[in-house]
């Protein structure tokens, strides 16, 4: 009886806790950490028993008071927001547990309030990704976005502007989505996204579909930062508290990739998103873009976060030029990445939180003897960075070797060269790091060094457990990335 | 100009929606520019309140009444539609949030820097 509510409870568990925690932190401030892990292990257990569900019995369609689409809100789960559930339960879950000792050093007087807008945020991402209803989707896009915009707001120095101007762009882009719906809704009468499947196809033709279409793209566009839309991303990334970045930073792109897939292939046919318009030919040019400049712009970065958004940015790349080459292998690696994406910038915003811990600084010439004084959470570094470069046992190596096998199917080599060059780029990048971390050169040409004065100085384990979980699955999703592709994504890739 | 006269809502609700991006991407003081983004969520309510409106013979949404009966038996076009309004209920609180948040992210930084002029606080960061 419970398990058929499940879909719903995964969204409203952490709806209601994050209503509770501030009553909860009011009486005892200590319960909050607690509270809100116990309320995203049973929204993660929710989500696992749902992809349990979709696995073995197909799609879940959950009617909201019993209304039946296409008048009542549906939440409709297939293979492919099965995955997402899982994984942004599953990271945010991660992110909690990490997150308790970071915030004591970091926000001590606003523990409460920062974990109330973190459950918000959870709900806003499993909210978009549940869904089946476009105006639905909106609501929930805009809880995901204003309280990611609250918590990036209270980071360091200059986290108040990144913020406003993220949420000045991201409004924007809301604002665009909605006006899409609004198109839509217009010509066909209704918001759910089966029925307008069903729709649509008679009125492709008409400039009021193409309109709706392009504002949805722009609109998602700039939420997932794609390159010539990405401005808001490193600022804000940047100056959020470490935990704020490990939560936002891997989910809010990601999931803007699964709107737009999700758009483009269940809302419109892939017929019309792929042969009635060049919006595939768009997608592709505007990835390789993201690819080259986010990994020239990662090289130009003094600073360790920084350089990571803009391995975000280039990472954004990878997945909608995937989508832009619109063939099957090439989507089925841009739907495996998505997953690997979120595993590995999750990894490495957990590394850097736990070293702005440490270090109080995320500068990458304060990390001086870190594999020394670190060496459990540069190990883990390591396998997250081996992944990023694209090393075989580790996950990030079969998603790009899907995407550059689709792109080599469909002939186009630009893409193919951006994805190696990435690659490259990559190695130099985290080369970097583990050249300041592991060697002491001297500027001054002085050859003695402190070794006698370095000690083990490890990171607490609640921070050092959740980094470890990560590494640990970079290497299993890489080693049973076969069956993940065979049970799940070979049913999330749309029929071409 | 008849095509200007005709669908004069929509006209005003694209003027409003530019007034307010223009606000937004070129004002230099965080006031004005959520001021500019108000406009601009606005227009969107005007844009969605037109599309519910129907000169003429409109028809009721009420599948009973319509030309014949079946789940998309009425045609968006010709029907009277109530629900715009109620989607753009709604949205009002979205947008509200959206400005509170906005305002509260402007005091705080006013408190740090005493000054909302974009360019002064960036100054104030380096």
């Amino acid at each position: 009886m419970i398990l058929e509510q499940a879909p719903i409870l995964i969204v409203v568990i952490p709806l209601m806790s994050a209503i509770v925690t501030p009553l909860l932190g009011w009486w005892k401030r200590d319960l909050c950490y607690p509270w809100v892990i116990l309320s995203l292990l049973f929204s993660t257990l929710c989500s696992v028993i749902v992809l349990n569900t979709v696995m073995h019995d197909g799609v879940i369609h959950y009617y909201l008071g019993g209304w039946l689409p296409p008048w009542g809100i549906e939440y409709v789960v297939d293979h492919l927001n099965a995955m997402m559930l899982v994984l942004v339960s599953g990271s945010s879950l991660l992110v909690a547990v990490y997150s308790r000792k970071s915030l004591e050093t970091e926000l001590p007087d606003r523990i409460v309030y920062f974990y109330t807008l973190f459950l918000l945020q959870v709900t806003g991402f499993l909210g978009i990704v549940i869904t089946g209803d476009l105006f639905n989707l909106f609501v929930f896009l805009e809880i995901a976005a204003l309280s990611g915009y609250a918590l990036i707001a209270t980071g360091e120095d200059g986290a108040p502007l990144a913020s406003f101007r993220y949420l000045i762009l991201g409004t924007v882009g809301a604002c665009f989505y909605l006006l899409g719906v609004g198109y839509l809704y217009m010509i066909t009468g209704s918001l759910n996204m089966a029925d307008l499947a069903e729709i649509l196809p008679g009125l492709y033709d008409s400039k009021v579909v193409l309109v709706a279409f392009s504002f949805f793209m722009v609109g998602i566009a700039l939420k997932m930062a794609l390159f010539p839309l990405h401005m808001w991303l490193p600022d804000a990334y940047t100056k959020a508290p470490s935990v704020a970045s490990a939560l936002i930073a891997p989910l809010m792109t990601k999931i803007a990739v699964y709107v737009m897939i999700r758009i483009m292939f269940t809302v419109f046919r892939p017929y019309f998103s792929i042969e009635l318009l060049p919006v595939t030919k768009i997608m592709l040019y505007a990835g390789i873009m993201a690819i080259f400049v986010g990994a020239v712009m990662a090289l130009a970065q003094k600073d360790f976060k920084r350089m990571l958004c803009y391995v975000v940015i280039a990472e954004v790349g990878y997945m909608v030029g995937g989508v832009g080459i619109a063939n099957a292998v090439a989507i089925k690696g841009a739907i495996l990445h998505i997953m690997n994406d979120v595993v590995m910038t999750l990894g490495l915003f957990a590394v850097a939180g736990i070293l702005t811990y440490k270090m109080k600084n995320h500068e990458i010439v304060a990390f001086k003897h870190i594999f020394k004084k670190m060496p459990f959470t540069m190990a883990a570094f390591l396998v997250v960075a081996l992944s990023v470069i694209g090393v075989p046992p580790t996950c990030g190596f079969f998603s790009k070797w899907y995407l550059i096998q689709g792109s080599v199917m469909a002939g186009n080599w630009t893409f193919v060269v951006a994805l190696l060059f990435s690659s490259l780029v990559n190695i130099v990048l985290f080369f970097r790091i583990i050249e300041t971390g592991y060697y002491d050169f001297d500027p001054a040409g002085s050859e003695h060094t402190h070794e006698e004065n370095i000690v083990v100085n490890e990171a607490p384990l609640s921070m050092l457990i959740p980094t470890f979980v990560v590494a640990v699955a970079i290497i299993l999703i890489g080693l049973y990335n076969q069956s993940i592709l065979i049970n799940i994504i070979q049913f999330a890739v749309p029929k071409l | 100009m008849d095509f200007i006269i005709a669908k004069y809502n929509y006209w005003i609700y694209i003027i409003l929606m530019m007034i307010g991006f223009y606000a937004m991407i070129a004002k230099n003081n965080l006031i004005k520019k959520i001021i500019g983004m108000n406009i601009f969520q606005t227009a969107i309510i005007l844009f969605f309140v037109s599309i519910a409106y129907k000169k003429g013979d409109a028809t009721l949404p009420i599948l009973t009444y319509a030309d014949a009966h079946g789940a998309h038996a009425i045609r968006a076009a010709q029907y009277m539609n109530p629900l715009p309004h109620v989607l753009m209920l709604t949205a009002i609180v979205v947008s509200i949030a959206t400005l509170g948040v906005a305002l509260a992210i402007a005091i705080m930084m006013y408190k740090k820097y005493h000054t909302l002029e974009e360019d002064e606080i960036l100054k104030a960061i380096k």
